[in-house]
């Protein structure tokens, strides 16, 4: 076990590292930018044989890996905000291709107003671009994950690219003890990337074809089963990477869930401040439990219930708005997971920590009364709760 | 320049593809796959060539080819050329693997400007194409950075009070030697050899390459599609397209064109042009592109000279 002090962007540079990537094209944003700062030295200094291509925008880091990846190299790239809505385009056609790249995400605010601090309006708002979307709590998390997100998005019956998303500053810029694995096991874990199809000049072939009313659809189609064998992949390299690393890791975790009566159920860093007063409260005798997300996309139906079913109210987080729809889009997919259930839990949308907004432990209680009250009652006093806004 | 006999034979661009009769871009397609000289992967933007030639489940490409989208061939092939640096560091390739970018003038003066600004300065080692048939033909005519004064496409109609786009086309050339790259130079595919001798050229060098290729295009010029290697021609002939290089710092003009036909010669064949000449004759608009001609064929000119 050998703990060194990191942050985020540094835990998830070094992973990148010990992943033996080939390409890494990146553009720097805020605060994505020393997850690649710290890359560019590595490279710089020849501890790597990656190539760094220094682009010009981040439509172009993603074009670049996705160019480099379907020449069958193993692609990284990171950004955050402004630079994934530019990327926008892109990253749809990086699954649609079905380029298992990685990609860092210091999740960050959308303009406007600018705003450089953690919210999740950035990744959001790409949530339906076929990429498997995970959330890290801490740099830890953020290490772990990407150097599992290499293993899920290389599965064979996948494809897929892969987003670790760690909240702005709260992850990326905080330092942590963080226990990484030796090289040597790393290697062991995570063998050289096997494409099934590459651009090879020797073998031709047509990538990137038009295709119309006639075939479209069933790519589409593809693409939707590929979403599903990530979340078996997801499973499976779970279990491997337990076998070097000891921690179990899924798609999602629970905290005093056992006989909880409200539960939160949250992506990234806030689980952390959830856990802190939810054991707080416990020790009030109060009955309730965390649930923190790992996996967003594909979206784990059947585990949310699984963990969820037997709360008799829950509050969901969403540290994004979705204008104009019912709720955050956490929320939406939760009251779609228990629509067909006879009995749901009443549930009820925390919108918090946009623009990177604090959220204090005090706030969280508030939330966790209110829910327990709703479980009590079985009323829901406000369908969609804006905590910490000065109205 | 190699003669007619030591051309390959090897036909890597296939008949069957769904390009319009006289397009310049199957020419072009085919000139510079006879051009090659080993292992090479094609990049292409989205645009006429690619939607007529990769129609799912048919190629027309009998080599490698990828299109990612419109705006970034130059990001794309800058992926493809450091994947194979990186795996051959990694000992998993061996051989050297020649990239050609190839997207239309929307694609490379306008949308795609950027990308591919930003590989040249990367000093990415490959050949950079341009078919520039001087607008977004793919969409249906609609004028670019490219599109020359006067001419007339759908967002640029000739209209009571503003006859055909207004503003002149961009330097291509000069803003990529600008770069300070190796290697720039425009073509004319009615000049074969000196078109396929520039892809070799270009593939040859160091580091990056660009190449404008004047492609007529019988739609949106508006000419007869049997006349389109004519038209290029007469493009040269009139000096309206002056066929140079910028190598190494230098400039060199290719084709000399000691004595040249009027511009008029060249607009009256195509219908981009017909309002400058019916109902009335626009001797004004005319002598305005004349002299817009003359004075970059003479700054062409010095730039060799200076050379």
């Amino acid at each position: 076990m050998t703990i060194v002090g990191m942050t985020g962007n540094e835990a998830v540079a070094y992973a990148v590292k010990q992943s033996k990537v080939d390409i890494v094209a990146a553009y720097p944003i805020t605060p994505q930018t020393i997850m690649v700062e710290r890359f560019s030295k590595y490279v710089a200094d020849g501890e790597v044989h990656t190539g760094y291509v220094c682009v010009e925008s981040e439509h172009s880091a993603m074009s670049a890996c996705i160019g480099a990846s379907l020449t069958g190299a193993r692609v990284f790239t990171a950004t955050a905000s402004q630079g994934l809505a530019l990327m926008h385009e892109m990253l749809y056609i990086a699954s649609g291709l079905r380029c298992p790249i990685v990609m860092g995400v210091a999740n960050r605010a959308l303009s406007a107003p600018l705003n450089i601090h953690g919210d999740h309006s950035d990744m959001m708002g790409s949530r339906d671009s076929g990429w498997v979307q995970i959330y890290a709590e801490n740099a830890q998390e953020a290490y772990d994950w990407t150097i599992m997100a290499f293993k899920i998005a290389e599965e064979r019956d996948v494809q897929l690219p892969v987003s670790v998303n760690l909240d702005g500053f709260i992850i990326t810029h905080c330092m942590e003890g963080v226990d990484v694995l030796e090289d040597e096991a790393v290697n062991r874990f995570l063998q050289t990337r096997k494409p099934l199809f590459t651009l090879d000049p020797e073998k031709p072939i047509t990538f990137g074809a038009m295709c119309l009313a006639d075939y479209y659809f069933e790519f589409k189609r593809q693409q939707v089963e590929a979403m599903q064998n990530a979340r078996r992949a997801l499973d499976r390299v779970c279990k491997e990477y337990k076998d070097i690393r000891g921690k179990n890791y899924g798609i999602l975790e629970t905290y005093e869930m056992e006989d909880a009566q409200a539960a939160i159920i949250c992506l990234g860093s806030t689980a952390g401040t959830a856990r802190e007063v939810a054991h707080e409260l416990r020790g009030q005798g109060k009955k309730v439990g965390v649930v923190k997300l790992w996996l967003y996309r594909p979206f784990p139906i059947e585990e949310v219930i699984s963990a969820l079913k037997d709360v008799k109210a829950l509050a969901v987080f969403d540290k994004a708005i979705s204008f104009g729809a019912p709720y955050g889009a956490l929320c939406s997919d939760m009251v779609s997971a228990f629509y067909a259930l006879r009995e749901s839990p009443k549930i009820f949308n925390v919108i918090f920590g946009l623009g990177g907004r604090d959220v204090q432990p005090s706030e969280i209680a508030f939330v966790f009364n209110e829910a327990l009250e709703t479980a009590k009652t079985g009323v829901v006093k406000e369908k969609t709760m804006f905590l910490g806004v000065r109205d | 320049m190699v003669t007619l006999k030591e051309l390959s034979t090897d036909e890597l661009f296939a008949s069957g593809h769904k390009l319009c009769a006289g397009c310049g871009e199957g020419i072009i397609n085919r000139m510079t796959l006879k051009a090659l000289r080993g292992p090479t992967i094609i990049v292409s933007a989205t645009g006429c060539s690619e939607v007529a030639s990769t129609a799912y489940p048919f190629t027309s490409w009998c080599l490698s080819w990828v299109h990612v989208a419109f705006e970034n061939a130059a990001a794309v092939a800058s992926g493809v050329v450091e994947a194979y640096k990186a795996m051959a560091r990694r000992g998993a390739w061996k051989k050297h693997v020649d990239v050609i970018a190839m997207a239309g003038d929307g694609g490379t003066y306008d949308i795609g400007i950027q990308a591919l600004s930003g590989a040249l300065e990367r000093r990415t080692d490959f050949l950079y194409i341009c078919y520039d048939n001087e607008a977004y033909m793919n969409t249906g005519i609609q004028r670019s950075g490219a599109t020359p004064h006067g001419a007339e496409t759908t967002t640029s109609p000739a209209g009571s009070v503003i006859p055909g786009k207004p503003e002149w086309k961009k330097d291509l050339i000069g803003i990529c030697a600008a770069h300070g790259i190796e290697y720039a130079a425009t073509a004319c595919p009615a000049y074969w050899n000196d078109y396929m001798t520039k892809v070799r050229k270009g593939l040859e060098v160091n580091g990056p390459a660009v190449i404008d290729v004047l492609s007529p295009c019988p739609l949106g010029w508006r000419h007869e599609s049997a006349r389109s290697i004519e038209v290029v021609r007469r493009a040269v002939e009139t000096r309206y397209f002056p066929v140079y290089e910028f190598e190494r710092g230098k400039y060199k003009l290719n084709i000399k064109v000691s004595q040249p036909k009027s511009v008029e010669e060249f607009l009256k064949l195509q219908g981009r042009f017909r309002h400058l000449f019916y109902p009335t004759y626009r001797k004004d608009i005319i002598d305005e592109i004349q002299q817009n001609v003359d004075s970059n064929w003479n700054r062409i000119l010095k730039l060799c000279e200076q050379s």
